[in-house]
């Protein structure tokens, strides 16, 4: 009774009435959902924007001689960068090196200043140490020069002057092989300084090829397996899945002891006269892109196969049944459907193999190395943050600038398996 | 009754601190140096009531860095390589040391005593050959480029450092030569002329443990390599042998992280360590050199023939110059980058 009460009251309530209650109950299930979504949301923003920005951030950021010289900064001001400056700024550097709270302090301007000019360090800490130095700006001049003569070379004092920003685009230059000559010009950094560039274009060559071969192999696999009944196909693709549980460097050691000289494959080959010589295969390209190709294979086979899963058999029977010779059938029936999967396989693949790093450390030689082990070795080894994340900044625009290819050339939504 | 409970665990979490046994955290390279710190220092240490928690690392200073900068040190003493111990002595990454608590002065090496890292062992990277295999055994560094002479591959650390030293000595640069040299741009363009020579017959590898698996695996007939590796593997019964002449050594160095827990205890345990009785166990059970100068008399002949600083084998040795890396090290190893991309 009640309800058929209600039911009436609503019914001759004015429309406008029922259309704001409606959209009340409307935007209360958006806030749900939104809701709902919203601890994704924050953990999306704590683990990957505030990283990639903090990494962009460090990757421009330029602190330490603005910080530490700013008297050196300014009496440098007007100097011509040719010559040594004039005493006034040997007694400002002396002034700001002793006005430092911490040795700390010291020690982080020197090593940002040798990341500039090598040398500077040694430079900059004989000269802390030897402190107090006091006098007018000509005595102390002298005695810095007496401490070590490279105080009179220009290109110490130019490191200094560039550096006086807070912001510094030196870092990006320096991650595509350019640098800011002493007056300020953009140039190309010496022959032999000139790493980034091919290093960068390295690494996207082992990814390409990498892809390819992963696509060559699982093909044919996961087209295998999508013809095969779902029981079989299941146990098959536990083999595929159990490397792929198994921990990355158990899988680089088992390669290391399968093609070394002496190892099976090597052994084999020999045995069945097919070589003479031991093949070099391992800490070579050889090696890492064998082992490349192990480990991102699953990667490849699952988009593919989910993708063959919803191709129905049929098409490829009907155009047999129609005329066509089943290799052109497989190739102008089968195959366009399963682009996606090509796609969506292929571009995983090749993102993952851009950041690879401990398979071509362990397996490959000196000229095999990508991007990310000299992002690990300025991060590990020289300490130069700001270096480690221009390279990382370089290798995240070339990845996007890459997708950004793929969609256009792709003209299809991403999908990602 | 539950009231009583409540009370009792409170009781307990503050009674444990107090029951709780001292403990420092002692972080070392891993691998067979890892286990002769344990026998010679961790163990006997223990005895003496703090527990020591051994942690292996691969020497990366940027963990230091971003523990000493968050203010979360959780480790006590650190193992470093020299470049960094002096560097990281700049930048305030280590405690200052105060030696009256660690031992005399003058019974140590001279180059183990620095304000921040007090050196532990000394060791030496050198080139070494399978005394099963090879015919014809090197007798000067020119023979590790001289593949006519010594056909086969040559495993090198994949980096400049060690390498240039070892281009210029094999080019007839005497060991007390090699830094005026190589500071200079002629200098350094000639080792890497030289370096060029032998490319195509170089085997990279990356951790120490690999070179004398290459050389037992018959991967190469030479390989430059740490001399505590070689030792290891003879020990396993391996015949590796080891060409001294012209090694580079080296020591490595303890440093307390600024702000580490357990400052004191450190201290106690370092200054234990550096004892010449705990050192000559150390070089009993690894080949690495003992920084105590007094531990040397207790080690017989066999031992000290094996060691980096015994008489015979630092003759004609050269000391790594650390200022030297720590300097021009960033710009070489980019310059040996870009070189193997040639």
């Amino acid at each position: 009774m009640r309800t058929a009460a209600i039911a009436l009251e609503s019914a001759d309530a004015p429309p406008h009435q029922l259309r704001r209650a409606l959209a009340r109950a409307g935007a209360r299930r958006k806030w749900r959902a939104f809701a709902l979504t919203v601890p994704l949301l924050v953990f999306l923003l704590l683990t990957l924007l505030v990283p990639i920005v903090a990494l962009l951030q460090r990757a421009v950021e330029n602190p330490e001689v603005a910080n530490a010289l700013p008297r050196t900064v300014r009496a440098l001001d007007g100097w011509n960068r040719q010559q040594a400056p004039a005493p006034g700024a040997y007694a400002a550097l002396t002034a700001d090196l002793g006005a430092l709270p911490d040795s700390a302090d010291a020690g982080a301007l020197a090593r940002r200043l040798n990341t500039e000019i090598a040398g500077a360090r040694s430079l900059v800490m004989g000269v802390y140490r030897a402190l107090p130095i006091a006098g007018t700006p000509d005595e102390i001049k002298g005695r810095m020069l007496e401490i070590d003569p490279r105080w009179g070379e220009a290109p110490y004092w130019q490191a200094i002057a560039k550096n006086g920003s807070r912001w510094t685009q030196d870092y990006l230059l320096a991650s595509v092989d350019l640098r800011r000559d002493a007056a300020g010009q953009v140039e190309r950094m010496p022959p032999d300084q000139r790493a980034f560039t091919r290093i960068l274009l390295r690494t996207f060559q082992i990814s390409a090829v990498v892809t390819v071969f992963c696509l060559l192999l699982a093909y044919p696999l996961a087209w295998w397996l999508s013809t095969l009944p779902a029981r079989q196909a299941n146990i098959l693709m536990i083999l595929v899945l159990v490397p792929f549980w198994t921990s990355i460097l158990v899988r680089i050691a088992a390669w290391i002891v399968l093609l070394q000289t002496e190892g099976l494959v090597n052994r084999g080959l020999m045995g069945l006269g097919l070589v003479e010589q031991p093949l070099a295969l391992l800490f070579n390209r050889t090696g890492v892109v064998i082992s490349m190709v192990h480990i991102l294979l699953p990667f490849m086979i699952l988009p593919l196969y989910s993708v063959m899963k919803s191709v129905p058999p049929s098409y490829l029977r009907a155009a047999v049944s129609l005329g066509s010779t089943p290799l052109a059938a497989f190739f102008r029936v089968y195959v366009p459907q399963t682009y996606p999967g090509i796609g969506a396989g292929a571009l995983l693949v090749f993102i993952l193999a851009l950041g690879y790093y401990v398979t071509p450390a362990l397996l490959g030689g000196a000229d095999d190395q990508m991007l990310s082990y000299y992002i690990a070795r300025y991060t590990n080894v020289e300490i130069n943050w700001g270096m480690a994340c221009a390279l990382g900044t370089l290798l995240l625009i070339a990845t996007l600038v890459l997708y950004g290819l793929y969609r256009r050339i792709g003209r299809a939504e991403l999908s990602l398996g | 009754m539950k009231k009583s409970l409540v009370a009792c665990m409170i009781a307990a979490g503050l009674a444990l601190p107090a029951l709780a046994q001292q403990q420092i955290t002692v972080v070392n390279f891993g691998g067979a140096n890892a286990n002769a710190q344990k026998k010679a220092y961790y163990e006997p240490y223990e005895k003496t009531g703090t527990k020591v928690i051994p942690v292996e690392y691969n020497g990366e200073q940027a963990k230091i860095k971003a523990m000493v900068e968050t203010k979360k040190v959780t480790w006590d003493v650190v193992e470093v390589e020299s470049p960094d111990a002096l560097r990281g002595c700049d930048e305030g990454l280590f405690e200052k040391l105060d030696y009256s608590k660690i031992g005399n002065k003058a019974d140590f090496l001279p180059a183990a005593v620095t304000d921040c890292g007090v050196g532990v062992f000394v060791w030496s990277t050198v080139m070494a050959y399978n005394g099963d295999k090879l015919k014809t055994a090197p007798t000067t560094w020119a023979d590790f480029w001289d593949t006519k002479k010594i056909p086969g591959k040559r495993g090198m650390r994949k980096g400049a450092r060690y390498n240039l030293e070892f281009a210029l000595m094999a080019d007839g640069v005497k060991p007390a030569d090699v830094y005026k040299v190589l500071a200079t741009k002629d200098g350094a363009d000639r080792t890497f002329k030289k370096l060029t020579e032998l490319k195509p017959h170089i085997q990279w590898w990356e951790a120490g443990a690999q070179p004398p698996q290459f050389l037992v695996a018959g991967d190469v007939v030479l390989s430059t390599v740490y001399n505590g590796r070689i030792d290891a593997a003879n020990r396993e019964g391996r015949n590796l042998k080891i060409f001294w002449p012209g090694g580079i050594y080296d020591l490595d160095y303890w440093v307390i992280p600024k702000g580490a827990p357990n400052k004191e205890a450190s201290l106690k345990f370092i200054q234990y360590a550096m004892q010449a009785d705990a050192q000559a166990v150390y070089a009993r059970n690894i080949a690495y050199g003992p920084t105590n100068t007094k531990a040397l008399a207790k080690l017989d002949k066999k031992v000290l023939d094996d060691l980096p600083t015994s008489q015979a084998n630092a003759k004609e040795a050269l000391q790594f110059n650390v200022g030297f890396w720590t300097d021009q090290g960033e710009a070489l190893e980019k310059r040996f980058a870009t070189w193997a991309t040639q």
